[in-house]
């Protein structure tokens, strides 16, 4: 397949992962469909590094899996906590920290 | 080239409708189970794309690890459904738009690139392109720094978490008296 269809792909994943991320409320959904968006970005990676046949590009999506890694353990330990304090797991309830 | 171009469309298909499954599905175990499927075809994607280490990669840390602590997070905390009303009267339609937008946005954005490769396979490459074997090299040659510091990232993460889901005694006690459990 050409390259072009991969990036597409990729932004129908990316767009789908933003659109859970604006309307869901479940911190946990939100967090999954960070996810989406995060492998959107690996797949457009990949792809680039097929287009130049350069290696480069698949550090930088392992790099990106690296960082998803800790942002999971990361925010699974906040909803963790949050649930711990029996605080509404709604992401519309969880406004004391905003300014 | 044709069984690539049927693999192909078969794991789009795949990846598409593991992604719409995360994003629709109102209980989050179903959620977490579609984002596995979701891992599994993009894994297949990049093995089309020569990706041979990332791909296995995604299978054992990816579908095997996170998801596992996905999965025990939601048995933990009970995994309820979401109320269906809304705080926000009109934010659901708004954020589909949202999304709308920024799918056109950055197809515009690569169609729009004129990089004369995007239309091409790609570039010819070697047989042990993408294998472990040119990742590890790159990691340990090219790429040592953000490798170092990619594993202190992964272990300042891993002391976050256990320092935020610890009990903290001092802490219930004062929320047990200030509301009612």
């Amino acid at each position: 397949m050409n390259v072009t269809w991969y990036l597409v792909l990729s932004a129908f994943i990316f767009a789908m992962g933003a659109a859970g991320v604006l309307t869901r409320r479940n911190p946990l959904v939100v967090l999954l469909c960070l996810e989406l968006m995060l492998n959107a970005g690996n797949l457009a990676l990949i792809a680039f590094s097929r287009m130049w046949g350069n290696a480069d590009g698949q550090i930088f999506a392992l790099v990106v899996m690296v960082v998803a890694a800790c942002e999971v353990v990361v925010g699974l330990g906040i909803i963790v906590g949050i649930f711990r304090r029996r605080i509404p797991e709604d992401v519309d309830a969880l406004s004391e920290l905003r300014g | 080239m044709i069984f690539e171009d049927v693999v192909f469309f078969i794991a789009a298909i795949g990846a598409l409708a593991g992604a719409a499954g995360v994003v629709i599905l109102r209980n989050p175990f179903y959620s977490v189970l579609s984002l596995v499927g979701h891992l599994f075809f993009l894994a297949v994607l990049f093995l089309l794309l020569r990706a041979q280490f990332l791909a296995a990669a995604q299978l054992i840390v990816y579908a095997g690890a996170v998801m596992v602590l996905y999965v025990f997070v939601v048995a933990y905390i009970g995994g309820a459904e979401e109320p269906i009303g809304q705080n926000v009267p009109g934010i659901r339609p708004l954020g589909v738009l949202f999304a709308a937008c920024l799918l056109a946005e950055l197809c515009i954005a690569v169609i729009g690139t004129g990089l004369k490769a995007l239309d091409t396979r790609g570039a010819h490459v070697a047989n042990g392109f993408g294998g472990p074997a040119q990742i590890g090299s790159l990691l340990l040659k090219q790429y040592l720094i953000p490798f170092e510091a990619a594993s202190y990232l992964l272990l300042i993460a891993a002391v976050g978490a256990l320092v935020l889901a610890r009990k903290r005694r001092g802490f219930e006690e004062l929320t047990e008296e200030g509301r009612p459990a």
